[in-house]
């Protein structure tokens, strides 16, 4: 068996998988398992509330299982990749498309992540919503969260990639909405979801012009054609796929949604919209490799995305004053980080990859902490309302000191081992725009070491400034959360700590076959020197960070300067979307149900029918007249008519 | 033919035409039943006659195809042609005939039926209370949905314009009727069918002028003559492409594209809820087959003049169709808005051309029929004491009522948003793949687009149902009868098993979709 993936001079050696053998050929199960619990625990009644919650963790370990069993079968083959077609799902013609399913190296770290990090999860989200009356229903969407992404990941063509797409959508969107009694829950969950099919157009404009350029939506065919298409199909496709990217990563433009979606249980917040769904637009970029390397406009225009959202994230991360904001802001910047990374291409596609499944770690053990604060607090969210609560919850404390030595990149901790190759990769780039890029990575870490310290101090250190009855709200007792709670979190402190400098380099020979080899880089400035400013920021912005905050904070927002109001804005892009995208839309929207229901009444009828009718008309059951139904076809059929004669006396080009 | 003219009766392949003779003869013993047996028996009777009947003619259906060739397709002089493909339609439509059946005779959801006893009696009057509260349901709907089903059949495999036209009104009359005949909120019902019928007349007379147009230019109405000719004539061409303009304003009328839709939510909204599943599913079957006779058979040689034209109107209708769904309130006017965009999609495949686009617009069809007869099996389910309760805010909650009702109704709802592994994905994928084969390019953009704006009025009725608590008014989920949870079930089961494994139907529909001249 060849090699899978060369890169030799000449043209690509095309992209070959092996068939699956052995245990691999049940890779199916997979998410067959997730799937089945899921349909028990949404199908079953009350009965199953008492057992369906460890229902739900079993089916996501015993994937976890299965999943690591294959990846250790996965190593000893001699072509990494294999794949197994199950059947035939849609003949048409010149589109074949198959039900099958792809495991290598990506999908394999992928695999490992979801299940590993999702078990840890589930088990936490059994004490987090153990008083939670909808706990079943919970698992059951979690469940089917799991067996999606686990679709997204391993299909081997870009149609079944969209299945698990939609499917996380689909799951993600129930969980924002869970706590549907909220209204703030509801807005979030729709915002998300607009947002979301936003990206999914472009993903499936992207798979038909996949189809239309080269027949095939299979990764090998794609993959292996792809360097023969016109530089501008290629971008457009580029384009198209990151579109669809950066709606399901909160990435800029579509960023708005992410940090609404935490009004969803915080397990949720941990799992779909810190450690796996979000990463799927890094999944799709990575994988797509082969498209986005084969046109470097496009590749400019990954990395801009990447450096401009990592820095919008930490300027507003730097403002809120929401636990849960802040890490999701966070999360925004850190995906920022991944893109860059997968924009850069040749070696930083491993970089990213590595990155992501270090962030897994630390953000997800940094959401849990933030689920266990809030668990001991009465659900109080507000930085400025906790502070010193290290002595009452230890475990917490710690652990998310280690994820927050982890994020902000103090060696040993796994960010380190992970942050500071993607910010020397960015100044490896050829030309200014390698100061431009490096620059940007070297500020956000910076940045990043500001707000996340002021987190940290605000939550864990300095005086108390807990809500008090006296104030009209409740009296805090903050109390260490129970052992099943904690136990996830001591794990994912330790893969905190342990991930990066475990995974760094061998992640990146794991990942040859698909990405290619890890790369020399020549950086604009000495690799140590890159490192030693970047640890000099670091210090420097989590030093300012504990000077300012130490002594504690005003309990409310105070008056600021224009910097901070934009940052506490979302730097007004939430504005731009209104002004630009909603406020068109609505007057769409209210225009055609004008022409449809009134327009062509009011022709006829004159303006006092118009007037008179008013909105009154609007709430009428029927509101249409036979005559300007008529009228309205008659128009249509002339100007029907008048078309076609047009086109025929060449009128109409 | 030629100069001579002796009237020589054309020859008939009563093989060929035993499923519409069934259908038209058991529609006529229909009418003797309805005066000889007596009216406690005659629900019953009129319900298995005509499964009976609809079976019988699929049987005939399915028996007729293996042997048909291009030779033999053609019967009547070339007025007909029941070839692979028309064969196919038919077989569709009595399918979807035989589950909306099935609802038509539903009595124990409601006493007496979904119909009016008597439907010339005043709204409101003493007589109207006794019936609405005593009488069974008429049972003349039986006959006239055998008519209107024998219509379509017809309609879908004529060869020749005049035939088309004979099988338009044929199907038409008996739907305006039918639809006049709801039990409850008969006012809206007679009104949505007086609607139906004034603009249903209105879009028959565009036909006919664009037929006698086309007879202009070419001198004959049969989909041959037309065809060859096409270039072949010493007449002005703009006669040809007026007449294909109002033959299309026509049949557009009957498959609800915009601007030609107007009529469908009023319509949809008005008509008894068995008769607006029928409508929705057959008619769109019916109409849509006879669209791509038209457009492939008799005009195909136009294809650079008609193309840009009904592109337009593709467009149009998907966005019309999605737009306005976001702004309803009423589930009933939902679905309508869903399918005047559904038209849309299907307009993508007929344009997309060639064997994928009519294979495409083939599997959609059935995928789509099965899938609104279901959904509109559901809103007959969901009951107050003034009848169905189709108003969006009545279902807020349901979930929690009744967790089983809305976990089919929200698979239903996936399946219309087209989520993968429902029929509707697979449908939605093979039009715009057929759009792309084509060179449509343009029109895939805005399907895409306009299915995602659809997406988010269907996902707001499952977010109503499931993620709100029912209130005090929130209406009851009642137990279907065996007849509607027959069609339920076979509603649902194609939509997922059309969605997980449609390679069977795909291939089907790829082989049979040849038109013969």
């Amino acid at each position: 068996m060849q090699p899978t993936l060369m890169l030799a001079e000449g043209a690509p050696a095309p992209v070959v998988y092996a068939s699956a053998t052995g245990l691999l050929s049940y890779m199916w199960l997979l998410i067959a398992i997730p799937a089945v619990s899921a349909l028990i625990l949404l199908t079953t009644g009350r009965w199953a509330d008492k057992w369906g919650h460890w229902l739900g963790c079993a089916s996501v370990l015993v994937s976890f299982v299965l999943g690591a069993g294959m990846f250790f079968e996965l190593r000893d083959l001699p072509n990494r990749a294999v794949q197994q077609n199950l059947y035939s799902f849609i003949p048409v013609g010149s589109l074949k498309v198959d039900f099958g399913f792809l495991f290598d190296p990506l999908t394999a770290c992928f695999v490992l992540l979801i299940t590993g990090v999702g078990f840890l999860i589930h088990l936490y989200a059994t004490g987090y919503m153990a008083h939670d009356p909808g706990r079943r229903r919970f698992f059951g969407y979690f469940n089917l969260f799991i067996a999606a992404m686990l679709l997204l990941v391993l299909g081997n063509n870009y149609v079944m990639l969209y299945f698990g797409w939609e499917g996380v959508g689909l799951a993600s969107y129930l969980l924002i909405s869970f706590w549907y009694g909220r209204p703030s829950a509801a807005t979030a969950g729709k915002k998300a979801f607009i947002m979301n099919r936003i990206g999914d157009a472009g993903l499936v404009l992207g798979i038909f012009l996949m189809f239309a350029q080269l027949g095939s939506v299979n990764y090998d065919v794609v993959f292996s054609n792809a360097g023969l298409l016109p530089s501008t199909t290629v971008l457009v496709l580029g384009l198209l796929l990151l579109l669809g990217a950066t709606g399901k990563s909160g990435q800029f433009p579509l960023q708005a949604w992410l940090p609404d979606a935490m009004e969803g249980p915080t397990p949720v917040s941990a799992l779909i919209h810190a450690a796996t769904m979000v990463t799927a637009g890094v999944y799709l970029i990575a994988r797509s490799n082969p498209i986005f390397s084969a046109n470097l406009t496009l590749q400019t225009v990954v990395v801009s995305v990447g450096a401009l959202t990592l820095l919008l994230g930490c300027i507003i991360g730097s403002a809120k004053d929401d636990i849960k904001r802040v890490l999701a802001w966070s999360t925004v910047s850190q995906i920022g980080y991944m893109f860059l990374g997968v924009g850069l291409g040749g070696g930083a596609y491993a970089l990213a990859i590595i990155h992501l499944l270090a962030h897994g770690f630390f953000k997800a053990n940094m959401f849990l902490g933030a689920g266990s604060v809030m668990h001991g607090m009465n659900d109080q969210v507000d930085i400025r309302r906790f502070g010193g609560l290290w002595k009452y919850m230890r475990i917490t404390w710690l652990t998310f000191m280690m994820g927050w030595l982890a994020i902000i990149g103090i060696p040993p901790l796994s960010g380190f081992f992970t942050k500071e190759p993607i910010i020397v990769a960015a100044f490896a780039r050829p030309g200014w725009t390698g100061w431009l890029y490096g620059l940007a990575a070297l500020i956000g870490a910076g940045l990043t070491a500001f707000y996340m310290t002021r987190l940290f101090i605000l939550t864990f250190h300095g005086p108390k400034r807990w809500t008090t009855a006296k104030e009209g709200s409740v009296d805090q007792h903050p109390h260490e959360s129970p052992l099943v709670m904690t136990i996830p979190l001591i794990f994912l402190a330790l893969g905190s700590i342990f991930a990066g400098w475990l995974m760094a380099s061998p992640v990146a020979q794991w990942l040859t076959p698909v990405v290619g080899p890890p790369t020399e880089e020549h950086p604009k400035m000495g690799h140590l020197t890159i490192t030693v400013l970047s640890l000099v920021l670091t210090v420097a912005g989590a030093g300012v960070a504990y000077w300012l905050f130490n002594k504690g904070t005003a309990l409310a927002p105070q008056p600021a300067g224009p910097v901070v109001t934009a940052a506490r804005n979302n730097l007004y892009t939430d504005a731009f979307n209104e002004a630009v995208f909603e406020k068109p839309g609505k007057w769409l929207t209210r225009a055609l149900v004008f022409v449809d229901n009134k327009g062509v009444d009011g022709v006829v009828n004159g303006l006092a029918a118009l007037v008179g009718g008013g909105s009154g008309r609007l709430r009428r059951l029927q509101t249409g007249f036979v005559r300007s139904y008529a009228l309205s076809m008659l128009l249509g059929g002339v100007l029907v008519l008048g078309a076609f004669v047009a086109v025929q006396l060449g009128w109409m080009g | 033919m030629g100069e001579d003219f002796v009237l020589e009766l054309p020859k008939l392949d009563y093989a060929a035409l035993a499923p519409m003779l069934i259908l038209f003869g058991a529609a006529c013993l229909g009418v003797l039943i309805e005066a000889f047996v007596p009216r406690a028996a005659r629900n019953a009777v009129q319900l298995v006659l005509g499964l009976l009947a609809l079976i019988g003619a699929l049987v005939a259906v399915v028996l007729r195809a293996p042997h048909v060739t291009d030779a033999n397709a053609q019967t009547a002089a070339r007025a007909l042609s029941i070839d692979q493909a028309g064969l196919f339609l038919q077989g569709s439509i009595l399918v979807l005939a035989i589950v909306s059946l099935l609802l038509f005779g539903e009595r124990t959801l409601e006493n007496g039926g979904p119909f009016v006893a008597q439907a010339a009696i005043t709204v409101g009057s003493e007589l109207d209370r006794n019936q609405a509260a005593k009488q069974p349901g008429a049972t003349e709907v039986y006959p006239l949905a055998l008519f209107a089903v024998g219509g379509m059949m017809l309609f879908v495999t004529a060869n020749d314009l005049l035939v088309m036209f004979v099988a338009l009104e044929v199907f038409s009359l008996p739907l305006y009727l039918l639809c006049a005949l709801a039990r409850r909120k008969r006012l809206l019902s007679q009104e949505a069918a007086l609607k139906y019928f004034l603009l249903g007349a209105y879009a028959s007379a565009f036909f006919l002028f664009g037929l006698a147009l086309v007879y202009g230019y070419a001198g004959a109405v049969d989909f041959r003559s037309i065809h060859a000719s096409i270039n072949n004539s010493p007449n002005d061409i703009i006669l040809l492409i007026a007449g294909l303009a109002m033959l299309s304003i026509g049949l557009l009328f009957k498959a609800a594209a915009a601007p030609f839709h107007v009529w469908t939510p009023d319509v949809y909204q008005g008509a008894p809820t068995p008769i607006t599943a029928f409508m929705a599913a057959c008619t769109k079957v019916a109409a849509f087959g006879a669209l791509a006779r038209v457009l492939y058979v008799g005009f195909d040689g136009l294809g650079w003049e008609f193309t840009p034209v009904l592109g337009v109107i593709a467009v149009l209708t998907m966005l019309i169709g999605a737009i306005l769904a976001v702004t309803q309130t009423d589930l009933k006017r939902l679905l309508a808005y869903s399918s005047i965009a559904n038209a849309g999609y299907l307009l993508v495949g007929v344009l997309g051309g060639g064997k994928e686009g009519l294979s495409s617009m083939l599997f959609y069809l059935v995928a789509y029929g099965f899938l609104v007869i279901a959904a509109f099996a559901m809103l007959t389910l969901v009951r107050d004491a003034d009848g169905e309760a189709t108003h969006l805010a009545r279902w807020a909650g349901l979930g929690k009522r009744s967790p089983l009702f809305a976990g089919v109704f929200t698979f239903l709802l996936l399946a219309f948003a087209g989520i993968p592994l429902t029929s509707g994905f697979v449908a939605k994928f093979a039009v715009f793949g057929a759009g792309i084969a084509g060179n449509q390019t343009w029109l895939v953009l805005f399907g895409v687009l306009s299915s995602i704006i659809l997406a988010f009025p269907y996902l707001r009725v499952v977010v109503m149902m499931w993620l709100s608590e029912p209130g005090e008014t929130t209406p009851s989920v009642s137990i279907p009868g065996a007849l509607t949870s027959t069609a339920l079930m076979i509603g649902v089961l194609v939509t997922l098993v059309l969605g997980v494994w449609p390679t069977p139907l795909i291939d089907l529909t790829t082989n049979v979709s040849n038109f013969i001249r």
